[in-house]
This record gives structure tokens, C-alpha cells and sequence, in this order.
């Protein structure tokens, strides 16, 4: 690779639309776009045509350090990221020692640094120790040099209506946002798989969808009601959808992501009692799955996250109510929801920008990213290869663990190359 | 290839009733012989794998096999390496390692033998997991059914009690649809799990109108802590409303039987009187499983092949 600061990005289209343009990367930024740009001291990259996206912005990554290096450390989740389309990502809080404090944040974001795949914003939690009892310092970690905007104690609910108020209000001061896994824990004691017909046959304890509802229903009346900013993790559910499609008609500040994982796979997996289907929330019913993708093409739910969740073999080589919950998704969101939702024309591929980098990097208030592919704008871009297909090996994974519910599944669509700031971390499909 | 017994889905009209059939005739040969051993699985290991205790179902599972001359090997997972973290890959290759070859396994976690069977290449005989299935319990009381009143077909068979939590409901719903008895599970609404109306079966909340109409009452264990989890006020209350007392055992039929899997909790689910009166099954019950279970054995090892069960379980695909 030449030590040049500029690339030249040849014969690809923004958005998917329209013809064929270069794109010139200079410092950092977009430095011009037009057809047939003389390369010049610019290294030079054949598009082939592809689409040119604004580098896709995860809301919800687990990357397990500190903590569980294990399973994942920023270095192999971001890279995963990376090669995954994604210029940023959020790193949830249930690590050990747990990001309650501006140590932990700021040891996160410095370590996303230091490995330079994709900025890492690191979410506060809410609560010490994700306890759900007691607020954690939410303003420090506001100040820090991680810059947290979006607090969540995800793994638990902030079950406690009255400290959820509290934190919706508190977090106002700082243009903060409340990211909720919506668990309703009294009704979800040992909870297994979605309740319905697979879990009564199956004899796992059901995780009722009223469990999820129940607390959006509250969480949206109570960010009305302070006026604050409420996120909702991981919408699994159609009537979740429909909660959120009355609140947001209401005019309320509540916004929402769904999983790749949620827009493709249902219960049925369960049947197999392979632990690599078990997640929270439960994978559900076809019925949910068609709300989420009418939710997401719709507007109601705003973005995509993965929820990327890597776990160490052993901890998913085990019993279904033994092993943990979770599977990976950052190398495989893309094309999920290329499968899901483009392929069958339910999203362009300017929406699909708009639900995987604009809206989740409004949500999380990253100023860099999920910007308009345009002059002067960061150069953090991601190029697809659309009519590339693949199918999914959990070897190949960047990630540090294999758990991914997509294994052998033939996807369509490719990352080709990402753009973190103008410089490449994935070229060819590779790290670059 | 058919291996394994996991749940009694796995048996068609055919597999089951040949089951039933084997465990008859094995049945009248160790009855007839001074000595009951039968030499057919010698030189074969089969090993209990109980990682719950289950007194009455791992002897009669040792019963089985040592009646069919097989070595037998309890591996109680209490005790043992098991409750120092090792997995139940390690115990399954462990098993495998020194030769087992079928593995009769009680679990506390629903699917557990599935999990099994991935690991290792004997048979998976499923004893009872979590609350999903006990195969080899719905056997045997299909096959005393049989014995008590000439068929299965076309019976009305009310199982009454926990059904949300039970193993041996779910396996007897499973295979008495199969065999074309019309089941009817009664219950408080509690303890009906959320999408049993999917279920090849009736629902019903009232056990007096029930009775009448039944050929067989199987009353399920209820343990009190379920108390403690709001699914019943009191046992007092559950026993009122769902208990198989004196008074209404004089409403079923003059030929219908009263059965229930054991361990009973005698003054809750069902009176003594009742438990040990001539309507009651409960001793058949426990000797026929010894039955049954040789049935089982001898079907999946005797031969070349296995001639019932299920075939290989893929990872990530539906059974």
C-alpha cells in the first residue's frame, strides 16, 4: 500500500444510484465526485460499480472487554466491524468490571483507538453495576473523553419504573438517551425461548410477548411525560411494533432498533435445542417477523443493530437452558438485511443507509458518522458488491467466537471495502 | 439410520405398537423362565447417565438391560466430575471413550439428550428431560392400557395435574395421539402451558365433567412449590378442584383405571384410598416398565440396525 493520504475510489454508485462516479479521498474527507477523475497522486480502487454507502453505525456490539477477552476484544470485534461495512459501533456495558464509571468508558474508547478498525463509542450504564438500583455516574462518563451519549444497562431492564424516570430526565442535561432492553423480569423468571406453541412442546420456559411490551408501553409514557429521549433496544415483537408506531404518531422522542437475527430467524430453530439459536430476545414467530420488516420499512423502527453477542464455545456447546444467550451478526448484518429487505423491495439502498448509519448515528450523537456521501463530508464509507453471494462459515469470522446463527446460510451481497476516515480497513473483503 | 429414543414423536403407529408388541412377548418369556435373563444383548454396554436423581426409573432401566444380559454401568452425575464443571461434552465423550453403546439419560434441562446424541455415536435413550419428555413412562402406560383394557385406540384417556411442567404429559399426549386414543388434559389454566391448544389434544379446566367420560384418569404429580409461584392459592385448594378423591373416583365408569407415573403426593393429586384401590394401575405401572424398557433396548441394540426411533439429529434443522 503507498503511504498516500488520498484514494481514489473509481466507478462506484452512491447510494446505488444513478451512474457509475469516482469518489476522491483526501484527509479524511470526501474531497470531490465526478465521473472519470484523473487518478493522479490518489492510489486508485476500482469500484466495479459497486454501492457506496456511508460506513454503517452499530448502536448495540457486545465486545465482551474487559472482561471476557475470551469470547472478543475490541481489537477482533471492531475488526469483525470493519470487515462487517462498519465505521463505528457501540460497545454495551455489561463487560467486568461493568462501563459504569468514566475508567471503564474511556479504556474502551482508547482501545478502539489504538486498534483503528472503527471508532468505538462506548455505552454507559446506567445503573452501577447494572444492578438496577442505584444511578450510575451518567454525567461523568458524558464528560469523558469516550463522549457517552447512550446509556443502557442491556442484559437487564431498568425494571424500576421510577428510577427509569429518573434516568429519562437526568440523562436531558447532556442530550443523553435512554437505551432500554425491554424485559419485564417477573415475567420472564427463567425465561428460555419465546412463549407459544415451540416452547410448550419443546418444555422451555416461555418468554411471553408481553414481557417486551409491557415495559416499552411504560418506558414510552414515562419519556413523554419528562420529555426525554427513549431508545428501544432490540424490538422483537409485532405488538412491539405497534407500541412504537402509536408513540411515535404521538409525536414522542422514542426511537427503535430491530437485530438482523429478528428480521430473518424464528422459534422454529428451537427445535433443534442447538444453544447457537438461544438469544435475548427469543427469536419469535413468523407473524413478528413480518411487523419488523414492515416496521423497519416503514419508519417505525429507525435502525438496524446487531446486537453482536460472541460467546466462548463452551459456553454455547452446552445444555439449551444451560448455555448462553446470544449470537454474532457484525460480518452478516448487511447482507441479513439485503435478504430481508432489499432483495424483496422493501428498502432502497439510500434507506438502507438511512437505517444502518444515519439513524443509528443520530440516536448515539456521533457527529462523523452517518453523514451524506458529499464534498467535504468525513470519508467514512463503506462499498458493497451487491450481487456478490456467500455463504456464511463461522471459521472465517473475524470475531473471536463462532456463534453465529447464519452458518451455511447463503447471503446475498459483499463488503468489498471500508473507509474509516479515508483510510481503508477492509480492502477486497480483507483487512486491509 | 433410526438411533435414538428422544421423544415419542419419534415413534410412528408402527415403531410404538412394536414396541408394545416386543414388551408383551418379552413379558410372557422372563414370566415363564426360571431364570429371567435372556442372553440377547450380551456383550453390549449400556450405560444410565443420571445427571437427576430418579431412583425407580434408573432401576428399572438397569433391570431392563441386565435382563437382556447387557453390561450395565450407572454413571450418577451427583458425586461425580459432572458437579465439578465438566461439561456434558466431556461426560459424552468420556462414555463413548470407554465403549457405551446406548446411553440412557436423565436431564434436569429440556433437550439435553438431544444435545447428547450429537456428541456420541450409541444410542441416546431419553429418561426423563426437564420438562419436555420421558418417552420410555408413555410407553409403559400405553402398554397397561393395553394390558388393562385390550386396546389404546379409540380410548378417552384424561390426564389430569401439572401439564406446564410435566415430561410425562407431554410424551403421553404425543404417543396416545399416535396410537388414536382421544386425550384430555385437565388442569387449572396456570398450569396449561401457553400453545397447548396446538396440541393433538382437548383442554378442559373442569375435572367433574370430565370424569364420566373417561376410560383412563392419569393423575399427574403436583409439587407444592408450585404454590409458592401463584399457579394455586393453596394444595388445599388445587386438591378440592383437581384431586382424585373418594367421592369422585365413584364417578367414573365401572371399567375405567386410575393411573399416575409416581412419585405420588397421596392427599393432594390423589386419595389413598384411590391410589391403592382396584381401579389403580400404579404397581402394573412399575412392573410393566421393566417391560417396556427391555422393548426399547432390544429394538435399538438387538439388532444389525435399530428398528425404532429417531434418525441422526442435525445440528440447527428441525426434528
Amino acid at each position: 500500500m503507498s503511504d498516500t493520504t488520498s484514494y481514489l475510489l473509481q466507478s462506484v454508485r452512491p447510494y446505488g444510484e444513478g451512474e457509475p462516479v469516482d469518489v476522491r479521498l483526501v484527509d479524511g474527507r470526501v474531497a470531490e465526485i465526478g465521473a472519470g477523475l484523473t487518478v493522479g497522486d490518489s492510489t486508485a480502487y476500482d469500484g466495479r460499480g459497486g454501492v457506496l454507502l456511508p460506513g454503517l453505525v452499530d448502536l448495540h456490539t457486545h465486545l465482551r472487554e474487559p472482561g471476557r477477552e475470551d469470547a472478543e476484544t475490541v481489537e477482533t470485534g471492531t475488526l469483525a466491524a470493519a470487515l462487517g461495512g462498519f465505521t463505528a459501533v457501540h460497545a454495551m456495558a455489561n463487560t467486568d468490571p461493568v462501563a459504569d464509571t468514566a475508567g471503564v468508558v474511556e479504556q474502551v474508547w482508547r482501545l478502539g483507538r489504538d486498534a483503528g478498525h472503527c471508532d468505538v463509542a462506548p455505552v454507559g450504564a446506567v445503573t452501577i453495576g447494572l444492578a438496577g438500583e442505584q444511578m450510575a455516574e451518567l454525567g461523568t462518563m458524558a464528560d469523558s473523553a469516550a463522549r457517552v451519549r447512550v446509556f443502557s444497562d442491556d442484559g437487564h431492564c431498568v425494571s424500576d419504573a421510577s428510577l427509569m424516570r429518573r434516568a429519562l430526565e437526568y440523562v436531558k442535561a447532556f442530550d443523553g438517551v435512554i437505551a432500554q432492553h425491554a424485559q419485564e423480569p417477573r415475567l420472564t423468571v427463567g425465561a428460555q425461548m419465546n412463549e407459544g406453541i415451540n416452547s410448550s412442546l419443546l418444555g422451555l420456559t416461555g418468554w411471553p410477548a408481553v414481557a417486551e411490551e409491557a415495559i416499552i408501553a411504560r418506558d414510552c409514557l414515562l419519556a413523554a411525560h419528562v420529555q426525554s429521549r427513549l431508545h428501544v433496544c432490540h424490538v422483537s415483537t409485532a405488538g412491539s411494533v405497534e407500541l412504537i408506531r402509536w408513540a411515535k404518531g404521538k409525536g414522542w422522542d422514542v426511537t427503535a432498533e430491530v437485530t438482523p437475527h429478528h428480521l430473518l430467524l424464528t422459534d422454529d430453530l428451537a427445535g433443534s435445542y442447538d444453544p447457537v439459536f438461544k438469544v435475548n430476545p427469543p427469536l419469535r414467530t413468523k407473524v413478528d417477523v413480518e411487523a419488523l420488516r414492515e416496521g423497519l420499512a416503514d419508519g417505525t423502527i429507525d435502525c438496524v443493530a446487531t446486537d453482536h453477542a460472541p460467546h466462548a464455545l463452551e459456553d454455547k456447546e452446552a445444555e439449551w437452558g444451560a448455555a448462553a444467550f446470544g449470537m454474532t451478526g457484525l460480518e452478516t448484518a448487511l447482507a441479513v438485511v439485503a435478504q430481508t429487505m432489499v432483495e424483496p423491495g422493501r428498502l432502497t439502498w439510500r434507506q438502507v443507509a438511512q437505517r444502518l448509519s444515519e439513524a443509528p448515528a443520530r440516536i448515539g450523537r456521533l457527529e462523523e458518522h452517518g453523514r451524506p456521501i458529499a464534498v467535504g463530508e468525513p470519508a467514512n464509507l463503506c462499498l458493497v458488491d451487491p450481487d456478490a453471494r456467500w455463504t456464511v462459515d463461522p471459521a472465517q469470522s473475524a470475531s473471536r467466537s463462532r456463534n453465529t446463527p447464519f452458518a451455511g446460510h447463503e447471503l446475498p451481497t459483499r463488503v468489498v471495502a471500508t473507509f474509516l476516515r479515508g483510510r481503508p480497513t477492509v480492502l477486497d473483503g480483507r483487512p486491509a | 439410520m433410526k438411533r435414538h429414543l428422544l421423544s415419542a414423536a419419534d415413534l410412528t403407529l408402527e415403531d410404538a405398537t412394536l414396541v408394545l408388541d416386543t414388551a408383551t412377548e418379552l413379558a410372557q418369556l422372563t414370566e415363564r423362565a426360571t431364570v429371567k435373563k435372556l442372553p440377547t444383548l450380551r456383550g453390549r454396554t449400556v450405560v444410565n447417565l443420571f445427571f437427576e436423581d430418579s431412583t425407580r426409573t434408573r432401576t428399572s432401566f438397569e433391570l431392563a438391560a441386565k435382563r437382556l444380559s447387557a453390561d450395565v454401568i450407572n454413571f450418577s452425575a451427583k458425586g461425580s466430575s459432572v458437579s465439578k464443571g465438566e461439561t456434558l461434552k466431556d461426560t459424552a465423550l468420556t462414555l463413548e471413550a470407554m465403549g457405551s453403546d446406548a446411553v440412557v439419560v436423565r436431564h434436569s434441562w429440556s433437550g439435553a439428550p438431544v444435545n447428547l446424541s450429537r456428541f456420541i455415536r450409541g444410542s441416546v435413550i431419553n429418561a426423563g428431560d426437564g420438562t419436555h419428555e420421558h418417552p420410555t413412562q408413555a410407553l409403559l402406560d400405553a402398554y397397561t392400557m393395553r394390558q388393562r383394557l385390550g386396546r389404546v385406540e379409540g380410548l378417552r384417556v384424561t390426564i389430569v395435574g401439572d401439564i406446564l411442567h410435566s415430561r410425562v404429559a407431554r410424551s403421553n399426549v404425543l404417543l396416545l395421539s399416535t396410537l388414536g386414543a382421544d386425550v384430555t388434559l385437565v388442569a387449572p389454566p396456570t398450569l396449561l402451558p401457553t400453545g397447548v391448544d396446538a396440541w393433538p389434544c382437548a383442554v378442559s379446566y373442569d375435572l367433574d365433567a370430565v370424569l364420566p367420560k373417561s376410560d383412563v384418569v392419569m393423575m399427574l404429580r403436583v409439587q407444592r412449590e408450585r404454590m409458592g409461584a401463584a399457579y394455586f392459592p393453596s394444595t388445599r385448594e388445587y386438591s378440592r378442584r383437581y384431586g382424585l378423591d373418594v367421592r369422585r373416583a365413584q364417578a367414573l365408569s365401572d371399567d375405567a383405571i386410575v393411573m399416575h407415573p409416581g412419585p405420588m403426593v397421596r392427599g393432594m393429586e390423589i386419595a389413598a384410598e384411590v391410589a391403592d384401590g382396584l381401579r389403580s394401575t400404579i404397581v402394573d405401572q412399575v412392573a410393566n416398565g421393566v417391560s417396556v424398557r427391555m422393548a426399547v433396548l432390544y429394538l435399538l441394540l438387538g439388532g444389525a440396525e435399530p428398528a425404532i426411533g429417531s434418525d441422526d439429529v442435525d445440528a440447527g434443522g428441525l426434528r
